[in-house]
């Protein structure tokens, strides 16, 4: 199997994780949209080890998953404090420090 | 900075230099001081003193604070004449004596001491301030008595004296810099006294100004001797100064002549004096007419062993000193305001001495006998000019006097003797000091040509134009048709103002009768007391040569001119009838009532160019630094504002600006294969 496909792929669902942060207002669709680009990086990873016989692209995924587990927790925690203040989970709504 | 004095050196070589050098034959080294001179320091302390209380302790001294003042200038006196007596008594070589007071300022190997410097010619200053400056303090006393600030009054007048006695007793120039400056700023004081109305305010900053342009003088003279010598004290300055290259004595000379010039009111510097009658008129006696002013021919006579090195620098001061003499004496014959009038012969006189000083060593005593037999019949003059004003409801102008001598009658006969003093009538105070100074400017001095002759026939000249103002002073004032109206009968003109002329308290005409006395006797005195042999110790032996014309031919028209010049101001202002309101008067009188055009020259030539300087400066600031700073600012808060337009507070619009960027970077990256 041509590891091109996989690179496809992985661009593929970088592309999606990106529209899906730009175009959705949900705060927790946009969260989901920003996992899927980062699991998009680490195929990338993933498939560039493989290609190249080095290990250090798959660490390099493990070190990711991690953030970003670390991540989702604080990211989630924010969101609930928002909604629970301002009764609300879009990301237009958070202008606080807009004049 | 070689070039200066070469450039001078070259001038001077250029310019007729005739005088000779001094002779130092019987000057007399400093020792130092001991025995009842120690205790000079009291001299200059108790008026400090007094000054420091009564501006310090305020209004609770209001009731006995001006006989604090008298006490402290009068305790100066008795010390002063205990030193004098005591000096009279020690031999000629221990006349000249230093007293160290403190080491003023140590720094490293630099180090400057402060200390008296106690000889004849300070000593004979001494005894002028501090004599004619308590009788001043006495008659103010009675002349203030109405005004609610007199004892600020008399702290100024206690602060001058200290500034004056302390300036004429430095041992070094930087300590007669303290004294000048002091003397300076209680003058500023004292002339703006009324500060009150704008006019006295105005010639209070005047004076100020023009003496700091003298300063300046003063400033760089003390800077090029320390330059020079390493020192500012006399001592080591004139021990120095045999050996220094003629170009720098000469630009040393003139420094101290433009500082001269700017105390003692010679041309150009006079501008000050006329407006600085706004004073009281006890300050105008004690301190623009008997001693401050008197200050700028001390510091020429003092520095003689300078000017011995410069020929042309004294040679200037001879110049302006004959050229002030006839200004001053021709803005005196058309004033009609009496203070005016009476600064105009004092400035006029201060030529005189500035003249005798510029002559050399001949003239230095006569210049300081001059000077001291001046501050008599002038201090006395203008207590005189004082009390008329008192009886005449603070008149100034002669043309509504007239007729006074029976109304104030010892006001008439002092003003009348220092009247005669300033003449140089024998045997009167004048005539021994100011004949002698046109004796010595008609002397060779060792020059050829033509000096002798201009300068005594100016000398000759000054003599019979100073009758004529003094006399048309005296008579526009005591005599003629009275110009004003008691109140009872016909008034003698409509014109004419109503007074009540009476005499003066005894307060103020006791020191009159005095200073009259000296006007009357001290010349004489001095003269036959051998004033010139006292002074030697200061400016050595010097012999005289002889006039070019004989002496007794030079006194005879010396006395006709006088005689002439009193003679036609009593044709024209005692026998005539003087209008009561100024005509207008020829194209002289109506430039010498304005001061010879004086105050529109300054005006054109230095005030107006100043301004526009500074106007223009002010407008460059506005225009281009500001310009460039708010400029600055204003492109920063531009920009701000463009780029916050970009801040739009939509967390989705920056995550697109990052990946516009980052699909860019990626492109770019991609393009180039970097």
């Amino acid at each position: 199997m041509n590891l091109v496909n996989y690179l496809v792929l992985s661009g593929v669902l970088f592309s999606i994780g990106a529209a899906t942060v730009l175009l959705r207002r949900n705060a927790i669709i946009v969260f989901l949209g920003i996992e899927m680009m980062l699991n998009s990086a680490n195929l990338a990873f993933v498939t560039f080890a493989r290609l190249h016989g080095d290990l250090t692209g798959q660490v390099v995924a493990f070190f990711v998953m991690v953030v970003a587990a670390a991540e989702v927790v604080i990211g989630l925690a924010i969101i609930v404090a928002i909604y629970r203040t301002r009764r609300s989970a879009s990301v237009d709504d958070v202008n606080l420090l807009k004049s | 900075m070689t070039t200066l004095p070469a450039a001078l050196t070259t001038v001077s070589a250029a310019l007729p230099t005739a005088l000779p050098a001094a002779t130092a034959e019987g000057v007399v080294a400093a020792t130092a001081a001991s025995g009842v001179f120690e205790l000079a320091w009291l001299l200059v302390a108790l008026p400090l003193a007094s000054a420091a209380v009564l501006l310090l302790a305020g209004r609770r001294t209001d009731r006995w604070g001006h006989w604090l003042g008298v006490l402290a200038s009068a305790g100066s006196f008795l010390v002063g004449a205990v030193l004098l007596v005591t000096m009279l008594g020690a031999p000629a070589e221990q006349r000249v004596q230093d007293l160290h007071l403190f080491s003023w300022i140590p720094a490293g190997a630099f180090s400057l001491d402060a200390g008296l410097r106690l000889d004849p010619l300070s000593l004979t200053f001494v005894m002028l301030v501090t004599f004619v400056g308590t009788l001043i303090h006495v008659y103010s006393v009675a002349y203030m008595e109405h005004d609610h600030d007199r004892r600020r009054f008399f702290a100024y007048l206690n602060l001058f004296v200290a500034a004056m006695l302390l300036l004429v007793l430095a041992d070094s120039y930087l300590l007669l810099f303290v004294g000048w400056e002091g003397v300076g700023l209680a003058s500023y004081l004292l002339i703006g006294f009324w500060n009150h109305t704008l006019p006295n305010a105005v010639a209070a900053k005047k004076a100020f100004v023009a003496n700091r342009v003298g300063d300046v003088g003063m400033i760089i003279a003390i800077g090029l001797l320390f330059a020079t010598f390493g020192a500012t004290d006399f001592e080591t300055v004139f021990a120095a100064a045999g050996g220094a290259s003629e170009g720098l004595l000469t630009a040393t000379g003139l420094m101290l002549l433009l500082a001269a010039t700017g105390k003692s009111a010679q041309f150009p510097l006079q501008s000050w004096l006329g407006d600085a009658m706004a004073g009281p008129t006890p300050v105008s006696a004690l301190i623009h007419a008997a001693t401050m002013v008197t200050a700028g021919v001390y510091l020429v006579v003092r520095s003689g062993p300078i000017y011995a090195g410069a020929p042309t620098a004294l040679l200037v001061v001879a110049i302006i000193g004959a050229f002030t003499l006839l200004f001053g004496a021709i803005i005196g014959t058309a004033k009609d305001d009496i203070k005016k009038a009476l600064a105009a012969s004092t400035m006029s006189q201060i030529g005189y001495m500035m003249l005798a000083a510029g002559l050399g060593p001949i003239g230095y005593a006569f210049a300081i006998f001059h000077l001291v037999t001046h501050g008599f019949f002038k201090a006395g003059m203008f207590l005189g000019a004082g009390s008329v004003m008192h009886g005449m409801d603070d008149d100034v102008d002669m043309r509504r006097f007239g007729a006074l001598s029976t109304a104030m009658k010892a006001t008439w006969i002092t003003f009348g003797l220092g009247w005669l003093a300033i003449l140089g009538v024998p045997p009167f105070s004048g005539f021994w000091s100011k004949d002698k100074i046109i004796e010595s400017a008609f002397a060779t001095n060792g020059a050829e040509g033509w000096q002798p002759w201009v300068f005594g026939t100016v000398a000759l000249l000054g003599a019979g134009i100073t009758a004529f103002y003094m006399s048309r002073l005296f008579f526009m004032t005591f005599h003629g048709r009275r110009r004003w109206h008691d109140g009872h009968g016909a008034a003698p003109d409509p014109d004419a103002p109503v007074r009540h002329p009476h005499e003066s308290p005894g307060l103020m005409v006791w020191p009159m009768w005095i200073l009259a006395a000296g006007s009357v006797a001290l010349g004489g005195a001095l003269y036959f007391g051998g004033f010139e042999y006292w002074l030697e110790p200061v400016f050595g032996h010097t012999e005289h040569d002889d006039p070019v014309l004989p002496v007794p031919v030079l006194i005879a028209l010396t006395l006709l001119l006088v005689a002439a010049g009193a003679f036609l101001a009593w044709r024209q202002y005692a026998a005539a009838p003087v209008a009561v309101v100024a005509p207008r008067g020829s194209v002289l009188t109506r430039a010498a009532r304005r001061d010879l055009y004086q105050d529109d020259v300054n005006e054109a030539l230095l005030m107006r160019p100043g301004q526009y300087l500074t106007r223009s400066l002010v407008y460059g600031d506005r225009q281009v630094v500001d310009g460039a700073a708010t400029g600055l600012a204003r492109v920063v808060a531009g920009s701000g504002e463009l780029v916050r337009r970009v801040q739009t507070g939509f967390v989705r619009s920056y995550a697109t600006t990052m990946v516009l960027g980052v699909i860019v970077l990626a492109a770019v990256v991609l393009a180039f294969r970097i």
